[in-house]
């Protein structure tokens, strides 16, 4: 009998490296982070990461943009840098400007291209890979319900961003998150009795309404409130969300005998819409004796720079306005405007308020324990953040405050100068009980830490 | 081994592998390092590759054989993924029947789809799919809200009935499992500064998916196969020799549907929601991409490209200009600012754009995509190796 002594080869050298690896390994391998911690990504080190999900691509990236401008600015205003800005106005004084529970604030961004699945996926890496602690961001309602709705199931807290849709405090609200954004309730409550002033109260309008989710919701408020005050609806048309020509929907409204022409639409939509509707004549024409009147119940600055000289008298709503004159918003134009030399948005505003609002609720409970924060914010009431008294509520977590009426104005100053308040809303007119018909439907449920 | 021969063993096995041990493969950097940045080690990420794998796979089923060009594969997956949650709603969250449900009903969809499109080939069929795909996503986005629940995508609820599970637990709605085993379940392990994490979806994903690539290299070796590669490189000629090949490629359309729905499935098993956007026609122009960019009509290319893809999409479009400073700190400040400048259009928002010109690159360069430039390098070694003197290693043979 003969042994083959086969020579040392590279495949056996391999094996036996790998061999050798694994039983080096055998001791540390069973050390599971999972163990030793209360609660999901819960920070050890001396910092902490908060995930930044804005649309970069798409049809809002430039709410995106302006978002994670705001996002920065709040940052370095938690880390001790820069003015301030709004912390020194508002109500609270937990923060002291050394981050959140003295750890320093650090941030990973990802793009929600406006799309659900591509938030998720975003939100979801920021969570699992860089072990984000609080999800915000976000600039349409559908991404808010779907990244909310993960980050309830995952454990970390979100605050949602630019979001109008009844739906994200309504039947999708979820414990785990908050929105500091009015809506679309709030929109037709406000706007209502200023169209009464200015338009009378037997008007005839007809709706035509982006044709997805923002806009049943929108349409819904805005003819419920109209309606209540004596207005008629006479039609309602859904137009597609791709179109880009509105011309074959307002030849419709010439022909019918109503008078105002309310255009539930937004971003691009609402600039072409509100475009091909003043092409069409319909500012100058003339109805039962009356002049003929447009509402845009969702306004927004970039959107009525989008639109230009057609937004000129026209009425809409929005949650904040760089023009305001009360302490915060003013800190906030000038730190915002010294860092990157314009004025902010609103969705600049309420993601930076957002950043702040739970900043501060850590520092009040202490801990960045989701469950701890949402016992922090829920209740809360403040002030100084630039809408006047503001309460969290804690029965559907929404804030509930002053909202704007405003116009497009007639002589702009300047290409950011292109809206004049009409009127601030005060906020028991846009309160509504939280089992309100149009937010009938959903439960918070309980919070989740992820643990 | 099952039937295969030598050749498509050892890809299967070599696929098998590198499945299993993708958690420690797609997560080289230690967790504090700079390049931890390009892990792509997460159960998220690793889930998508596979899914999307699936997907492309079952899409290589039609393109690749028959060369009929699908632009409307994306609906299929969406049409699955409502399925799935509608059975997760009021079923059970057993992921089992949810999936089992995706493929049936993508299944059905696509047989509907597929029996009207393919009266027509070449354009004219890639332009019937298109339509129909856009078709289903306005429906989806729009008409249909009561079932899909439009812009938002159709979620769970605390108040789905869920006959056979329970509606919620404490006010949280139960998660996803597979008869018990929790989809969210993660083990990590320390080594060093490395963190592996092995995640039980991630691990149900592979099996699936090897089975699904198991039946999609039995289909390129059967006659049926053969079949569909005579109507890709003459169907004329076929259907001259008294060959009526519509059924072939009907069922190949069925198959390769029931695919994108199993991915649909999973997606939902892995994340319950679907959304309309799922059906977009750039969901479904994604998947061609992914088959074009590893190699259509190769069994293996199509999963390296939706790897390809999925990875850019979720690590580079991740990276913003802040990082990039923290990358080149030791620079002088004027000379990060010339790289940040010249990096910038091609990271963040700008990952399509390098996206853009990797395919681009890949498609002027290696018509056969991923696999192509596999075989070349190849090939490289192959003729080094005649002219080696003395005994050597076997080169790694490209499998496909």
């Amino acid at each position: 009998m003969t042994l083959i002594r086969k020579p040392l080869s590279r495949r056996s050298i391999l094996r036996a490296g790998a061999a050798g690896g694994a039983l080096l390994a055998t001791p540390t391998i069973f050390t599971s982070r999972a163990w030793s911690q209360g609660y999901l990504n819960e920070p050890t080190g001396s910092t902490v990461t908060l995930g930044f999900n804005v649309p970069q691509t798409g049809p809002y990236a430039d709410e995106g943009a302006d978002e994670l401008r705001a996002y920065e600015l709040a940052v370095e205003h938690l880390n001790g840098e820069g003015d301030g800005g709004m912390m020194s106005t508002f109500s609270s004084k937990a923060l002291k400007g050394n981050g959140i529970l003295g750890k320093k604030v650090e941030y990973v961004t990802g793009d929600t291209q406006t799309k659900s699945d591509a938030a998720r996926a975003s939100a979801k890496s920021m969570i699992e890979k860089d072990g984000a602690i609080m999800i915000t961001g976000g600039s349409s309602s559908g991404v808010a319900v779907a990244v909310q709705a993960l980050c309830q199931e995952a454990g970390v807290i979100f605050m949602a961003g630019l979001t109008h849709s009844n739906d994200t405090t309504g039947k999708d609200r979820r414990a785990n998150g908050f929105r500091h954004f009015f809506n679309s309730y709030m929109s037709g409550a406000a706007l209502a009795p200023v169209l009464k002033n200015a338009y009378g109260d037997d008007r005839k309008a007809y709706h035509l309404t982006a044709d997805y989710n923002w806009g049943y919701t929108t349409e819904q408020a805005v003819r419920e409130s109209t309606e209540a005050m004596g207005w008629e609806t006479v039609e309602t048309v859904k137009t597609p969300l791709a179109a880009t020509d509105f011309s074959a929907y307002i030849t419709p409204v010439l022909q019918s005998d109503a008078d105002v022409l309310v255009l539930n639409h937004y971003g691009g939509n609402m600039v072409n819409s509100l475009t091909n509707a003043v092409q069409f004549g319909l500012r100058d024409r003339v109805v039962n004796g009356r002049d003929f009147a447009i509402v845009v119940p969702l306004y927004s600055r970039l959107m009525a720079k989008g639109a230009g000289e057609n937004v000129k008298g026209i009425f809409g709503s929005t949650n904040w306005h760089w023009s305001l004159q009360d302490e915060g918003s003013k800190a906030f134009v000038r730190s915002f405007g010294q860092k990157y030399g314009f004025p902010p948005s609103q969705a600049a505003h309420t993601c930076y308020v957002q950043a702040l609002l739970y900043a501060d609720a850590c520092e009040r409970a202490g801990t960045f324990n989701p469950c701890g924060v949402v016992e922090a914010l829920e209740g809360f009431e403040f002030d100084g953040l630039g809408n006047g008294k503001t309460l969290y509520r804690a029965e559907d977590h929404q804030c509930f405050k002053d909202v704007l009426v405003v116009k497009g104005k007639e002589n702009p100053s300047s290409e950011f100068d292109l809206l004049e308040i009409v009127e601030v809303t005060p906020v028991e007119q846009v309160t509504y009980a939280p089992d309100h018909p149009q937010f009938a439907g959903g439960a918070l449920g309980t919070c989740n830490s992820g643990a | 081994m099952l039937g295969l021969n030598k050749k498509d063993s050892s890809l299967f096995l070599l696929v098998l592998l590198l499945v299993i041990f993708a958690p420690f493969l797609l997560n080289p950097f230690p967790e504090n390092s700079e390049l931890a940045q390009f892990n792509a080690g997460y159960p998220d990420l690793m889930q998508r590759f596979l899914i999307f794998g699936i997907f492309a796979i079952g899409f290589n089923i039609l393109f690749g054989l028959t060369g009929y060009l699908s632009f409307g594969h994306a609906a299929f997956l969406g049409v699955g993924s409502y399925a799935g949650v509608w059975m997760m709603k009021l079923l059970t969250m057993n992921v089992l029947p949810a999936i089992i449900i995706s493929v049936i009903f993508a299944g059905l969809f696509s047989l509907l789809v597929g029996y009207i499109s393919l009266r027509r080939s070449g354009i004219y069929f890639s332009i019937l799919t298109l339509a129909f795909a856009q078709m289903s996503f306005s429906l989806a986005y729009s008409v249909l809200t009561p079932i899909t629940a439009g812009e938002t995508g159709l979620q769970l609820a605390l108040d789905d009935p869920r006959i056979l599970g329970v509606s919620q637990v404490d006010g949280t709605i139960p998660l996803a499992h597979f008869f018990g085993l929790n989809m969210r379940e993660s083990y990590e392990l320390a080594m060093g500064g490395w963190l592996f994490t092995f995640n039980a979806g991630y691990y149900l994903c592979a099996v699936i998916m090897m089975i699904a690539f198991y039946v999609a290299i039995r289909i390129f070796r059967s006659p049926f196969g053969m079949m569909l590669r005579a109507v890709k490189s003459n169907q004329q000629r076929m259907n001259f020799t008294g060959l009526n090949s519509r059924p072939y490629t009907l069922a190949a359309f069925v198959i390769s549907g029931m695919y994108a729905g199993l991915a649909g499935g999973l997606m939902v098993a892995m994340d319950p929601l679907a959304g309309a956007e799922r059906m977009q026609w750039t969901a479904s122009g994604e998947v061609v991409l992914m088959t074009i960019l590893g190699g259509a009509g190769t069994l293996i290319g199509p999963v390296l490209g939706a790897g390809f893809i999925k990875y850019l999409e979720n690590i580079f479009s991740k990276i913003n200009d802040n990082i990039l400073y923290e990358w080149f700190s030791a620079l002088p400040t004027a000379v990060a600012d010339v790289l940040v400048f010249v990096i910038h259009p091609f990271i963040g928002k700008g990952w399509h754009l390098t996206l853009g010109i990797m395919f681009m690159l890949i498609v002027i360069f290696l018509p056969g995509g991923i696999m192509e430039g596999f075989q070349r390098i190849g090939k490289m070694f192959s003729r080094k190796k005649k002219t080696a003197t003395g005994p050597s290693g076997a080169a790694p043979a490209p499998a496909e």
